[in-house]
């Protein structure tokens, strides 16, 4: 008998281990197993990924100096990339060449394809000097055409014949560290006081409570332009940037503390709290080690909802012209040019920010939602 | 169906959909109620008990599909419904459920809607199937909870669930399902949730309501001791098969099925010898999705055949007093 | 019950001190007043103003004084004279400019909360007892879409679109024709034709998040044992949804409906800018910018008090449907 449980255990270990680990997993790896069923998430960590990498390495991608203003090409439209000539022969991904047109009527400039004209696109091309991570000076660009006075607009460009594309990708640095530097101040002001409260409870839990009932009874954006409209028009432009996010942190952090207030309320007369406390672990060791785990989960799925609120409102405040302010390139920035309908009208590729803005908003939204499901531990 | 019955199943399979695969969850059930008659139906999780039971309501759950057999049951007037091959939704099934048939619940907790007072809840059905006026509607509401041992009752009535204990509301579930005078009773596991003293009051409150409006009660547990005090006739449910049904008394001495047997071997008992160890039955309830070959008992069964049970399917064998069982032991 | 309410009331006071003192002082943040931002925008104007008819203008809206006298001067009037004070910019009384706006505000509010509502709830409710049907999985997608566009873009992407091809105008509310023309039915009729665009353009965000909720609300409730017992008695599947569920789902909604509507009312700002329309919204935008502050308090103060008055609603409105709070 003891043999036959011997070999029983020799040949089974692979699947003992396995079954086992779902009961001494971390709640991370158990939250990471669960989330990895949810494939629209997983997708949209993807993109998210994918998004911050663009921002990372927006010097390398955008073909253009972002600021350089051309003269001769203001309000091109987007150049379709062809692979083959009028004549069916195929030369490589190219785009063709611009021609200039002015309405004898109007006098508005337009553009049309100049099907004799190709450009051929070439991969890391020596274009705009930049440094990269602003510390190595450099000159590639992943891509361009050649030919020196040749140029590419995928996107377009705006009224100063500046490279949308350029632009947008330089944008997503500005758009996206905004949502995680807010998110990271009110997480900082979240988790302090929505633990302090559900720990002490008492007056000072009375007391934060109703200073995030305060913050949430002022009407939110009145609240926002009248902070932002009190950051003085020309301050340093970075320093505006952190302000703005430190305005989303102070508004943002009610809804994370009263998340973590709750989930300490909850844990705290919870048996497993309770044992810890009569094998005479101390405060520090319960709520290091028993109580702030328990919800990590929680937490990582409520910050990445958090996320697109803070895009969303520093798109925005952008927008109304309250927010980040030219030179500083946000995607918010980038769509006050498209403010009236006059713009839109002539130009509606200055609406492909939004198109931006919309595609992180939801893969955020997806993300969290797939968060919130993983970290539910009692799920089916 | 036979004249002196007032519900009949013959041959239920019901299966579910599942990601996972098929799952056979009830599979050739087979049994048959007369008026007055408590039926009692054992059986442990996941027996198909509780699912046969809805069946008869014509509620199964939305991704189950009853692939075989009948259910008929004849009302107060003689008529008879062929419950399955009613539309869900039909008139005939809304008048059927709550008008002729009552139906309690396991959970007295949850089985009541949070939002409505006891006495709109019980309105409701008077409303769904009397034509009483409102005033008459309130009285016989009070009637009834004054019915099911309730004090107060008018009080009562204006009572929210959450403010009655659990043997209360399991009173009230009970007025409920009485309201319209059913000729049968469908009691889910009525008392698992309750503490043995309420579990004790309930049991009592239902046989001598039982014995006074003469219906016919299928009382659904998994309990042999509520069984025995309650039963006219059992059901053994294993694996989705009524393997064993009978007068309770021949359940008790005269077991014909091994489950039945090591069933009732597994009961504490106080005068039985002492010191000896209790017995439990062998091995684990297969896994539904790929349920045994042959009889489903099988796998634990320890008068098997080997060949004969692991790749036959056991008719069912007919006994004196109506007593049947599905085992090959007493095929010839 | 009663004492709940005054429980309430008495602690919204306090609340509201804090608000307009914060107010108050966020709109004096800026460095420089009403005047600076003034005579910047003369100087644009080629004008220039000496130090001495700054100081002048400054005396006469009693810029100089210490802020608390200020503060103190203009709450006052509010709660003595129901007077709050002069706009800057416009040199007019605030609240001749601030009601007209405030009830065409609300007007909008209140229509896309309906309107909210009346997207929201039946889908949620389709959904939820039709889970994984074709519509089901069709109001997911639009409801995620919904979600992620901003507001203002959908207004924006609306403007193009009516432009485009069907050669409308969307924004304002009113044809130049009727703009200041006196109140008659067809300048009614007119302000129809022009409200859905705002109302859309607002409920389509507010409804798509609700409409998740209340299917989630439902799918949750439609799998509790009440429900059953609900069928059990005889009841048809819509008196079953209709009567139970959805009464327990809506208990969420109720509790937030208070702060739906100053939600609403704040989103309307960046939609009204966009869209041109005669709301707060833009009034709101200037006077912050020229640091017009009684009209900026004043607005700011009155919304305050929108929301606050509207949590209490939706905490009464939540005790009275909910047995199980109230008698707790």
């Amino acid at each position: 008998m003891s043999e036959q449980t011997l070999s029983d255990t020799a040949v089974e270990p692979a699947v003992e281990v396995k079954e086992n680990s779902s009961y001494t997993a971390k709640p991370l790896t158990l939250m990471w197993w669960r989330f990895k069923k949810h494939k629209l998430a997983l997708w949209s960590l993807g993109v998210i990924i994918l998004l911050y990498l663009v921002a990372a390495f927006a010097g390398f991608l955008a073909p253009y100096d972002p600021f350089k203003h051309n003269r001769l090409h203001p309000f091109v439209p987007p150049q379709s990339i062809h692979l083959f000539s009028e004549d069916g022969t195929f030369q490589g991904p190219f785009v063709y060449g611009l021609k200039r047109q002015r309405d004898p009527e109007t006098a508005r400039l337009s553009f049309e394809e100049d099907t004799s004209k190709i450009n051929r696109i070439r991969f890391f091309v020596e274009g705009d000097k930049y440094k990269f991570w602003g510390l190595v000076p450099t000159k590639l660009r992943l891509f361009g055409v050649e030919g020196r006075r040749n140029r590419i607009y995928i996107l377009g460009t705006d009224k100063l014949g500046r490279d949308l594309f350029s632009r947008l990708v330089y944008g997503a640095r500005v758009t996206l560290s905004v949502g995680l530097i807010g998110v990271f101040f009110s997480f900082v002001i979240g988790i302090t006081l929505g633990s302090l409260a559900g720990l002490i409870g008492g007056t000072i839990d009375t007391v934060i409570q109703r200073m995030a009932e305060l913050v949430r009874s002022i009407p939110t954006i009145p609240l926002w332009l009248g902070l932002a409209a009190a950051l003085p028009v020309n301050w340093d432009p970075i320093l505006v940037y952190l302000l703005i996010t430190v305005i989303l942190a102070l508004i943002g952090w009610t809804n994370l503390a009263r998340v973590v207030r709750g989930h300490f309320m909850t844990i705290r007369n919870q048996d497993f709290v309770l044992a810890a406390r009569l094998s005479g672990a101390s405060k520090t060791r319960i709520v290091t080690r028993h109580m702030l785990p328990s919800m990590t989960s929680y937490v990582i799925a409520a910050i990445s909802l958090a996320i697109p609120e803070m895009i969303l409102g520093e798109t925005a405040l952008s927008f109304l012209g309250l927010g980040l302010r030219p030179p500083v390139i946000s995607w918010g920035v980038l769509l006050q040019d498209a403010q009236n309908l006059r713009s839109i009208a002539l130009a509606p590729w200055l609406l492909i920010p939004g198109v931006a803005i919309v595609v992180t908003i939801l893969a955020f939204n997806f993300l969290g939602d797939g968060l919130r499901d993983a970290a539910d531990p009692y799920q089916k | 169906m036979q004249d002196e019955t007032i519900l009949e199943i013959t041959d239920l399979n019901i299966c579910f959909e599942m990601r996972e695969g098929t799952v056979n969850a009830v599979n050739g059930v087979n049994f048959s109620v007369k008026p007055g008659e408590v039926l009692g139906i054992v059986g442990e999780s996941g027996s198909g008990k509780s699912l046969s039971a809805r069946s008869i309501m014509n509620l199964l759950p939305r991704n189950a599909t009853v692939t075989n057999g009948s259910v008929k049951f004849r009302k107060s007037d003689g008529e008879v419904v062929d419950i399955l091959a009613e539309k869900r939704e039909s008139r005939k099934m809304r008048e059927l459920r709550g008008g002729h048939v009552g139906m309690i619940f396991q959970e007295p907790m949850t089985a009541l809607s949070p939002v409505h007072s006891i006495g709109k809840q019980i309105m409701t059905t008077l409303s769904l199937h009397t034509d009483l006026s409102k005033k008459a509607q309130v009285e016989r509401a009070a009637d009834l909870l004054a019915m099911v041992q309730m004090p107060k009752p008018m009080e009562m009535l204006k009572k929210y669930p959450h403010q009655l204990s659990g043997g209360m509301r399991q009173r009230a579930m009970i007025a409920m399902a009485l309201s319209c005078n059913p000729s049968l009773l469908l009691a889910d596991e009525p008392t698992t949730a309750l503490d043995v003293t309420t579990e004790a009051q309930i049991l009592d409150l239902i046989m001598s309501l039982q014995d006074e409006l003469n219906m016919a009660v299928i009382f659904i547990t998994h309990n042999f001791g509520v069984v025995a005090e309650i039963a006219d006739r059992v059901s053994v449910m294993y694996l989705g098969n009524a393997v064993e049904t009978a007068a309770v008394d021949d359940i008790f001495y005269n077991p014909k099925h091994p489950y039945t047997r090591a069933l009732l071997q597994s009961i504490p008992r106080l005068d039985g010898q002492k010191r000896r160890r209790l017995q439990t039955i062998e091995g684990m309830v297969p896994d539904p999705f790929n349920l045994p070959t042959g009889c489903v008992f099988h796998t634990r069964c320890a008068e098997k055949m080997a060949g004969k049970c692991t790749s036959q399917i056991p008719e069912l064998t007919y006994f004196e007093n109506d007593q049947m069982a599905r085992c090959h032991l007493h095929q010839a | 019950m009663a004492g709940y309410i005054a429980h309430r009331l008495l602690w919204s006071i306090p609340t509201l001190i804090v608000i307009t003192i914060a107010t108050f002082v966020i709109i004096q943040l800026p460095p420089g007043d009403y005047v600076t931002a003034y005579i910047a925008e003369l100087v644009e104007t080629g004008e220039v103003i000496d130090a001495e008819t700054a100081a002048h203008i400054r005396h006469e809206f009693g810029l100089d004084r210490p802020m608390y006298e200020q503060f103190l001067t203009w709450i006052g009037g509010i709660l003595l004279h129901g007077d709050f004070g002069l706009s800057l910019d416009w040199k007019l009384p605030v609240s001749e400019l601030i009601w007209d706006r405030i009830g065409l505000t609300l007007l909008i509010s209140m229509l896309s909360l309906l309107m909210t509502w009346a997207i929201a709830i039946p889908i949620g409710v389709y959904s939820a007892t039709r889970q994984y049907s074709f519509l089901d999985h069709l109001f997911t997608v639009l409801g995620f879409l919904g979600r992620g566009i901003p507001d203002f873009l959908l207004a924006l992407v609306l403007m193009w679109m009516g432009f485009l091809y069907f050669n409308f105008h969307v924004g304002g509310l009113f044809s130049p024709a009727y703009e200041n023309a006196p109140w008659s039915f067809a300048k009614f009729g007119d302000l129809l034709s022009h409200l859905w665009v705002p109302v859309l353009v607002l409920s389509t965000g507010g409804a798509a998040g609700l409409l998740r909720i209340m299917r989630a609300n439902m799918l949750e409730e439609l799998g509790k044992p009440y429900v059953e017992t609900a069928y059990a008695q005889g009841l048809s599947e819509r008196q079953v949804v209709w009567r139970y569920p959805v009464r327990v789902a809506l208990n969420p909604f109720i509790s937030t409906v208070g702060w739906a509507l100053p939600a609403l009312i704040s989103g309307d700002v960046i939609t009204a800018v966009v869209l041109n329309l005669p709301t707060t919204g833009p009034l709101l935008l200037r006077s912050l910018q020229n640091q017009d502050m009684y009209l900026a308090g004043g607005f700011i103060l009155i919304l305050s008090v929108f929301t606050i008055i509207g949590t209490l609603l939706s905490d009464i409105l939540l005790v009275l449907t909910d047995p199980r709070i109230r008698h707790s």
